[in-house]
């Protein structure tokens, strides 16, 4: 049991009340009365040479404000990662794919906006479509971008310890190939843009973002604006997973329509511009070559990886490094090759989306573990266990594990799970068509590198005492975008202030309060939490400090507990400080009648004593991982681990696969609310569980997306989903505050290989095309009784 | 040709003009200015618009405006009482249900709707009751958890 009051609860988190009331706003739900409408042009093509755009028929039409193109916004590339800057505003020689953004419209009302699209008339003379990642940058295709040699965007070669040595102490080697689809983050709400301008040419924009630091930055730098004169808003958020981190095309053309107009601007997505849109997750080919020694330690692996990204880069660069460089964890592997490609097609962009770069890499890995153990006869969470890496463990690409429960958590789910019977280990025989299978899985606690090479702060926090005593203000520019991050730092504050989590209120999202990298890479509560408990301790020092000076004791004598000021040594006596605040608040009814002196009456003792108070923190990690290039990439200042048990039904005869039960253990380091990592787990296990078996855009050979909605592009329902158990693995990370690390992004690791170990062992068949679909499955079952007929 | 329409929206009676093509969902956000109910996809995929049409959970994105036309409407903007959640609501806030909250709007008026016919529905009717509700942050496993928890709240 822990002596925390607040920490470690399954306290609610601060911002459900408004929303369960309908009250918490979407950017779509803000208005002003004299706004417009924006609309994007998107080409309805996939590669094609933009031979000329007339936009006189649309500007002439009654209620249209603004019409927009690269005229208006210039052809300077921007994009996320600074080598790859690749993207414009808008295009001006030529789209890639079809959704690329061309021109944009502001008008009185959403209607009129869609007809002035209607009559842009733009020439095209179309181009060779490079669909296929796989064989992208074979010679003699239709090259995407003049920057990209071979439509290769990106390419990563890294060569750790000696696999030669390696494979020739390996007992059993084998080569598995696993293929995925490109896939959409579908959170629920669509992304949405509210632009304006004041009189001073401020620029203010309300936007459905992760990052709003990272668009402050790229708003400026595209727009062309100082960055002081930028303000980012992001208002509740329904969601983002990863795509919504990269600033889009809609923020800048709504950005530029206010610019242009004087006038707010609204645009949002409709659910086919998502999909569009997309900076989703990328289509993977992996090939991996592993081999384990006769104790069933793991002696290498070589592993190459082909990355189909779409049209740009986005965050495509990080995303190939993910691939290759988090793998290194959670086992010791001190043997590690790896080349991978990242391809451009004249599809939509890939990005970032949970578990960056390394879900499908991680399911391949783990499948093979499992076969390796089949092929050695060992237990397969036996054969993890052997090869779990411990605390204070490097791994062979220079990530140092500071806090790692890996083991705990394999044995945990091993247990919970009843591994031993279900397996049929214990001489228990087993239905037909049921399967058990574990996997396990390894990532970040926060990105420890910026696209900055500065050493700027990844995130500050401001903590304001209320000038007239009791409560407190955190003012953040972090991200809560449903993950629960402005409860984490309610938390963190009441906690260090001994304060109840009610008058404690936090306000974030907006590049006005402080400097925060955003939602991403799992990094808040580590990173952010840091930074709000040290911001929250400077406050209390600064109340103490002046209450001890009144009462003549030394600041270190007093604490704050349970919403008083206690003395550490005799007991004190406040009188003279209780009668002054009673002085000033004459006919108040609510006056404090306690013995001991209370936080709101020491909080407006401070004010009096020295003005506002106002406490700051700070955060930016230590210099971490190796001199190699690329090394940055999958470098953490802590990483998260996680294990999981999946039990699935497979109907043999139409490959249906219902998944019975899913048991997952994480190790977040510390639970700083319980209630949110688990519905962390559980929403990375139905993630996962989606992506397995049902997740996947389907194109055409025109490069059209057959399946842009929430009916065909499939993601599991509330029928889908089984049971679900969260155990919560806590192995005090020293690098994070109160020993939290990351729970966000980790939990998704071992959810598809798990699935397909079980499905592996329910059937007998080996699926490595994603996802596993009935067809696939009844497809393998068959060739698989061939085969065995023949073999007769 | 603006028609008018009559309806009652959380008790408070409407009559407003509005244009033939527009939906329910659109009259309730943007005409009535009730922005707790949410449009995720505009064509009856996700459940996030859902309202209660005279008892009947209904995508406001797929019904027009006009053929609400003398209708009682319901919209999570009704369920509180006195500023006060209500037992359904309290469950999600307590027990998790709520990440992004996106999908919160919808699930909410689907199960209230089922809670009203069925006091005390089984898990199965849980999830087969909001299944056409999409939420992408939870698993779904602390919805249904808060759906039975108001419904057991029922028999104190």
């Amino acid at each position: 049991m822990s002596d925390y009051k607040v920490l470690n609860t399954r306290a609610p988190r601060v911002d459900a009340a408004a929303k369960a009331m309908g009250k918490a706003q979407y950017t779509d739900d803000l208005s002003r009365p004299d706004m417009l409408y924006g609309a994007i042009l998107h080409s309805p093509v996939a590669h094609a040479k933009i031979l000329s755009i007339d936009t006189s028929r649309a500007e002439a039409l009654p209620g249209v404000k603004a019409v927009v193109t690269s005229e208006d916004a210039g052809t300077d590339p921007y994009g996320v990662s600074p080598a790859r800057y690749d993207e414009t505003i808008f295009c001006h020689d030529k789209v890639r794919y079809i959704g690329d953004e061309i021109a944009a419209v502001a008008a009185t009302d959403p209607d009129t906006a869609m007809e002035a699209l209607r009559l842009i008339k733009v020439d095209f003379e179309p181009l060779p479509l490079v669909l296929d990642g796989e064989h992208a940058l074979d010679d003699g295709l239709p090259q995407l971008h003049d920057s990209y040699k071979n439509n290769t965007c990106a390419q990563v070669h890294w060569n750790f310890g000696d696999v030669e040595q390696g494979r020739k102490e390996a007992k059993f080697i084998r080569t598995d190939k696993m293929v995925s689809r490109m896939q959409d983050a579908a959170f629920m709400e669509p992304q949405s843009v509210l632009a304006e301008v004041d009189p001073f040419g401020n620029l203010t924009m309300y936007s459905s973002t992760q990052a709003p630091h990272y668009v402050q930055r790229t708003l400026a730098m595209a727009l062309k604006l100082p960055l002081h004169k930028v303000r980012v808003v992001k208002p509740a958020v329904g969601g983002g997973f990863g795509p919504k981190a990269s600033c889009s095309t809609a923020e800048l053309a709504t950005c530029l329509l206010a610019m242009k107009t004087g006038k707010p601007v609204k645009f949002t997505f409709d659910r086919e511009q998502v999909f569009l849109h997309s900076r989703a997750r990328h289509q993977f080919w992996h090939t991996m070559t592993t081999g384990i020694r006769e104790d069933g330690t793991i002696a290498f692996l070589e592993h190459n990886a082909i990355l189909d990204g779409g049209a740009y880069a986005s965050f495509g660069i990080a995303t190939i490094y993910y691939a290759g460089s988090l793998l290194g964890g959670p086992y010791r592997l001190k043997n590690m090759k790896y080349d991978g490609y990242r391809v451009v097609t004249n599809k939509p962009a890939c990005g970032a989306q949970r578990g960056h770069g390394a879900v499908i890499a991680r399911a391949l890995f783990e499948v093979q573990l499992d076969r390796l153990a089949e092929e050695l006869g060992m237990d397969p969470i036996e054969l993890r266990l052997k090869n779990v890496m411990d605390a204070g463990e490097t791994t062979c690409n220079e990530l140092f594990v500071s806090s790692f429960g890996m083991r705990e958590a394999l044995e945990a789910v091993r247990d919970s799970a009843a591994w031993q019977q279900k397996r049929g280990l214990a001489g228990q025989t087993r239905a037909a068509g049921k399967g058990i299978g574990a996997a396990c899985g390894f990532f970040v606690s926060g990105a420890g590198y910026s696209i900055y090479r500065s050493k700027t702060y990844h995130c500050t926090v401001v903590t304001k005492v209320d000038e007239v005593g009791g409560g407190v203000i955190v003012s953040s520019g972090a991200a809560d975008i449903g993950q629960g991050s402005d409860t984490m730092l309610a938390m963190v504050t009441a906690e260090e202030l001994g304060l109840p989590l009610e008058d404690v209120r936090v306000q974030t999202g907006d590049t006005n309060f402080s400097v925060d990298l955003g939602a991403y890479s799992s990094r808040t509560t580590l990173m952010t939490g840091a930074a709000c408990r040290d911001a929250a301790q400077d406050v209390k020092r600064q109340i103490l400090s002046a209450v001890a000076s009144r009462v003549g004791v030394p600041p270190e004598m007093l604490d704050l507990k349970d919403g008083f000021v206690v003395s550490l040594g005799d007991p004190i006596d406040f009188n003279g400080l209780r009668e002054e605040f009673l002085h000033e608040h004459f006919g108040f009814s609510d006056l404090p009648d306690s013995p001991q002196l209370t936080f709101r009456e020491a909080s407006r003792i401070a004010f009096l004593e020295i003005g506002t108070v106002v406490g700051t923190g700070s955060y930016r990690p230590p210099k971490l991982g190796g001199s190699f290039k690329g090394a940055a990439v999958g470098t953490s200042p802590a990483f998260g681990c996680s294990a999981q048990v999946s039990e699935v039904t497979v109907d043999l005869e139409t490959g249906e696969v219902s998944v019975d039960r899913i048991t997952g253990a994480h190790d977040c380091g510390f639970a700083i609310n319980t209630t949110q990592v688990e519905g962390q787990m559980q929403g990375s296990m139905m993630m996962g569980m989606g992506e397995a078996l049902m997740e996947q855009i389907c194109y055409d050979d025109k490069g059209r997306i057959l399946n842009s909605n929430l009916a065909e592009y499939k993601i599991p329902t509330s029928l889908d989903m089984p049971q679900l158990d969260a155990i919560i693995v806590e192995s005090h990370e020293p690098n994070g505050p109160y020993g939290a690390k990351e729970v966000g992004e980790g939990a998704i690791m071992p959810v598809i290989p798990s699935v397909l170990n079980a499905i592996y062992d329910a059937t007998g068949v080996r699926i490595n095309e994603l996802p596993v679909t009935p067809e696939r499955i009844v497809k393998a079952l068959k060739e698989k009784r061939a085969a065995e007929k023949e073999e007769r | 040709m603006k028609r008018i329409v009559a309806l009652t929206v959380n008790g408070v009676h409407h009559e407003l003009a509005v244009q033939p093509q527009r939906t329910l969902l659109e009259l309730i956000r943007e005409d009535i200015g009730l922005t707790g109910t949410k449009k995720g996809c505009g064509i009856g995929d996700c459940g996030g618009c859902t309202v209660l049409v005279d008892d009947v959970p209904t995508f406001s994105c797929l019904m027009l405006a006009v053929q609400a036309d003398g209708c009682n409407v319901e919209t999570v903007e009704g369920l509180a009482e006195n500023g006060e959640l209500n037992r359904l609501q309290q469950a999600f806030v307590d027990h998790g249900a709520i990440q992004c909250g996106y999908c919160t709007p919808g699930m909410l008026m689907t199960s209230t709707q089922l809670l009203r016919e069925e006091p005390h529905p089984s898990e199965n009717e849980i999830r087969t009751a909001i299944s056409g509700n999409l939420c992408r942050c939870t698993g779904y496993q602390k919805i249904v958890e808060s759906i039975q928890q108001a419904a057991e709240g029922d028999n104190e």
